[in-house]
């Protein structure tokens, strides 16, 4: 267990540090950004806000998505709001107070020095945001409004009704499509990454696919920037969008970039229950919903009363009786379990009693239904057209489901990977959040990645690669390509008997079941044990119909789906390891005597990265040892 | 028309199929069976596609993404309308309990010179990208903005500004409107910016540009015909190009001053 990682934090008072880190940093003269070509793939919060700026700094940029247009991309999708430290609120909440929370909020598992560089950077976000027109909600007097996430006491959660995600990223599209027009970014839609060309130990440049012509490419820049986003549908089911995938991240790791704290899912609390298996996916039901929402279950198990027959004595308001401080807002991990251990009693509601309620009778009869409907009429509505219920007169029905991945590609503080010359950013990296995200902190790592930290940071490495192009006809290009071509020719050679998406289903059955909410080892090393068994089984059964050089929705899904079985290895195995509990991580086998998640400091504050060293063969543990100076390691609780 | 979320229903499927740009397209026609009523629009054609597959038969492309009804990737035009029957509804947020058993459905691509198909149901809509790239942002140099209460915008605004910004650009009102005018699309984002103050430096210039592209992408003239009000599935009103009418004569009016 060597450990090769040096995350590079600045020394100084974590106060300092971002300061004088970016005084320390090397700048690159206007004129000779020209010469350098940023290759970013994916256009999300992160890689738009890191295109736009670095193409309105004066670097070359290309931009790569799956999607149609770079609109599309998953942060789309976030509801609920972006956190920042303005403390508009009088409510005493300091860049402090936010570090804090976010560092506790990850159960004390993230680096504290990039951390606070987060809270730090909050507020610069939203002026950017509000400048670029975000249309943020706002007070009658004219200033902007904010409301309260789980794991904090305070209200900083700016947000646009439930569309939060949507208008940042349509802030950060706009500064893209600006950078566009002026020539500065070149953007690629309907583009697939399938590989990093690595030259020399540098990351130089990646192979894609043109998903309309199916024709493979290369494209050579002096560094590749990764903001693909997360791996969360390895489970198959999640909230993540259909061709959400790691395999941009995967391949990376496939090429000597370390995979760090795989492990760390979240897994949401409010979704809308699983109705059959036909389903192809998982809606969220935004946090902000537990500001006016209380969650229940009933006292009695297998109790087949209709919610409103159920007489308030036979109620268990369980965040509400466990956790009384922060009660219906505690954070993610927390009430997720909650709501497991409910339904594992035999507590749970509906059809598959895998569910329980969230109840806003009480916050309708105290602000009137109009008030709700303000607030979160297009959540109501949205869960009315899935569930055919009006939950304006009856509890929504909830479970958790799978929604974010903290782990990613390790980074060091510059954001770059210990594979020279790769950057990551957004939820494709690991830093920021530990071993849970707190609610509408990803909006804010994601913009604070591509606004402000990478293009302050990315000049440490160009700044030594000056006049160290690679030839995109060289033979590590070719082979790249070669390899890409290869595996493509024998997914659609195969012609078995099973589609990829039954491939997918199993493996997501799988993941949840043995390293779902919790985990264990017998679970751990069962799957171990039938990952491999899938993975040869799709490579001699499945059937990928069509042609290589045709615009081919099955071949696109199999090359993710082939990544996933490989990828849920690492996955299994980063639990395994980690023989304690710790925010999304719950291993049976290491829990209070309450049920609450039993973190081993001594044995395991670290960050464990993992190095690929074969196929077939174990993958290779680093670690990164957490400090923690600033915030003091205690017990996390919001009783 | 309700059903209960475990009735199972069969349907005829007349669908477009289309190899790529350069081939001429056809309906064929397929049986949905067995299709849950709790299932969405989107997963009765997995399940449809996974029977063709099966059958080694090529699978229907369509777009989809987030499934969720806000990406703006889904299309399809549904027995004639595109999203299909239900008000304010992208496609991937219908649900089988709205189509009764037996039923035929056609489903085709968004149609527009403009949309060209790519491969079955899928169309290229990055005319719709150009303008945007034209004009539908607020030039703000990251890094050089004010503190964000600077400057307070009175809640009407904010609001009808954010009614402006939840178009999700999915090309609906395109696709329902007999000249093909994405003008619902170009109002919104134009109103969206001249109702905020941080869009009035370039308010002249943001119409006059993104209005000359999408002219030159083929897209027709508003004719009030409401058809994309009608369709659009995040309710943007068309009082919004009544708003675009304005924004550009004042804009018109400004360059012939100056």
């Amino acid at each position: 267990m060597t450990n090769g990682l040096d995350a590079h934090i600045p020394a100084g008072p974590i106060e300092k540090k971002w300061d004088l880190h970016k005084f320390e940093s090397k700048l690159i003269n206007p004129a000779n950004k020209r010469k350098f070509e940023i290759i970013i793939v994916g256009s999300g919060l992160a890689g738009a806000a890191a295109a736009a700026t670095l193409g309105e700094l004066g670097y070359r940029v290309k931009c790569f998505c799956y999607q149609d247009s770079p609109r599309r991309a998953h942060s789309i999708a976030a509801q609920g709001g972006i956190n920042a430290a303005k403390n508009y609120q009088n409510d005493g909440d300091s860049v402090q107070r936010l570090f804090y929370d976010t560092i506790k909020g990850g159960d004390f598992r993230s680096r504290e020095a990039n951390v606070y560089r987060l809270a730090e950077i909050s507020a610069a976000i939203i002026d950017q945001c509000v400048a670029a027109g975000v249309p943020f909600a706002r007070e009658y007097g004219g200033l902007l409004a904010n409301r309260s996430f789980g794991g904090a006491q305070v209200s900083r959660t700016f947000y646009a009704r439930g569309q939060t995600g949507q208008q940042l990223l349509l802030g950060a599209y706009g500064a893209l499509c600006k950078q566009i027009a002026d020539g500065n970014v070149q953007m690629f839609p309907r583009t697939e990454m399938l590989d990093v060309v690595v030259v020399d130990g540098h990351a130089k440049g990646i192979v894609v696919r043109d998903m309309v012509s199916g024709k493979i490419s290369s494209h050579a820049g002096d560094t590749v920037v990764l903001a693909s986003g997360g791996y969360g549908n390895v489970f198959y089911l999640s909230t993540n969008a259909k061709g959400c995938n790691v395999t941009a991240t995967y391949r990376a790791y496939k090429k000597g970039a370390f995979f760090a704290n795989p492990c760390y899912t979240q897994i949401h609390p409010t979704c809308i229950p699983v109705s059959g298996d036909y389903q192809s996916k998982l809606t969220l039901m935004s946090e902000s919903l537990r500001n006016d929402g209380r969650v229940w279950a009933p006292k009695k198990p297998h109790d087949q009363r209709l919610p409103k027959e159920i007489p308030e004595e036979e109620r268990d308001y369980y965040l509400e009786r466990k956790y009384p401080s922060f009660g219906n807002l505690a954070p993610r991990d927390i009430a997720s379990r909650a709501a497991k251990q409910v339904c594992d009693e035999g507590r749970g509601v509906g059809d598959t009693c895998l569910g329980v309620y969230l109840d806003f009778a009480e916050a309708i009869s105290r602000l009137g239904e109009k008030t709700i409907r303000e607030r979160y009429g297009n959540l109501f509505d949205m869960y009315h057209k899935i569930t055919n219920e009006d939950a304006y007169k009856t509890p929504m029905r909830i479970f958790p489901a799978v929604h974010y991945t903290m782990g990613g590609l390790w980074v060091d503080y510059n954001l770059m990977s210990n594979l020279s010359g790769l950057h990551v950013l957004g939820e494709a990296n690991f830093s920021d959040h530990g071993a849970n995200r707190l609610g509408a902190s990803a909006l804010m790592q994601g913009l604070g990645d591509g606004y402000f930290v990478l293009p302050n940071t990315i000049g440490n490495y160009l700044a030594t690669q000056a006049g160290k192009k690679a030839d995109p006809r060289g033979p590590e290009f070719k082979k790249a390509e070669e390899d890409v071509l290869n595996r493509t020719r024998r997914l659609l050679g195969i012609r078995g008997k099973k589609s990829v998406d039954d491939f997918h289903r199993q493996l997501g059955l799988l993941m949840w079941d043995k390293c779902g909410m919790a985990r264990n080892e017998a679970g751990l090393r069962e799957a171990l044990k039938q990952i491999p068994a899938l993975r040869e089984e799709f490579w001699e059964n499945v059937n990928v119909l069509g042609e290589e050089e045709e615009l081919n929705q099955s071949l696109e899904k199999a090359g993710r789906v082939a990544d996933f079985l490989e990828f849920a290895e690492i996955t299994c195995y980063d639990a395994l390891n980690r023989r304690e509990s710790c925010g999304g991580h719950f291993r049976e086998e290491f829990q209070t005597a309450d049920g609450e998640a039993k973190r081993n400091d001594e044995e395991y504050a670290y960050v464990a990265a993992w190095e690929y060293v074969g196929d077939g063969r174990p993958p290779q543990l680093h670690k990164e040892p957490l400090e923690f100076e600033a915030a003091h390691l205690a017990t996390r609780s919001y009783k | 028309m309700i059903a209960s979320g475990s009735a199972k229903r069969n349907y005829k499927l007349r669908v477009w199929r289309q190899k790529n740009g350069e081939t001429p397209g056809r309906f064929a026609e397929y049986s949905a069976r067995e299709i849950p009523a709790d299932a969405s629009f989107l997963e009765m054609l997995d399940i449809v596609n996974e029977g063709l597959i099966a059958r080694n038969e090529e699978p229907i492309a369509f777009d989809h993404d987030c499934r969720e009804g806000i990406c703006g990737m889904c299309s399809l035009v549904i027995n004639g309308t595109p999203h299909g029957p239900n008000r304010a509804t992208t496609t991937c947020q219908l649900y089988m309990r709205h189509f009764a058993d037996g039923q035929t459905i056609v489903i085709e691509p968004f149609r527009a010179g403009a949309f060209p198909v790519l491969r079955d149901l899928i169309v290229n809509r990055s005319a719709l990208d150009r303008i945007q790239q034209a004009g539908g942002f607020i030039s703000v140099r990251t890094g050089a903005a004010q503190d964000a209460n600077s400057i307070p915008i009175a809640k009407p605004a904010a609001d009808k500004a954010m009614d402006a910004a939840a178009c999700i650009q999915c090309g609906a009102c395109v696709a329902a409107c007999p000249n093909a005018s994405a003008m619902l699309f170009l109002a919104a984002r134009v109103s969206h910016f001249a109702l905020l103050p941080q869009g009035q430096p370039e308010r002249t210039q943001r119409v006059l540009n993104m209005l000359e592209q999408h002219d030159a992408e083929g897209f027709g003239n508003c004719r009030n015909h409401y058809e994309c009000e009608a369709v659009c599935p995040a309710e943007i009103p068309a009082l919004f190009i009544t708003n675009l009418n304005r924004e550009y004569v004042m804009a018109e009016v400004k360059r012939a001053v100056e």
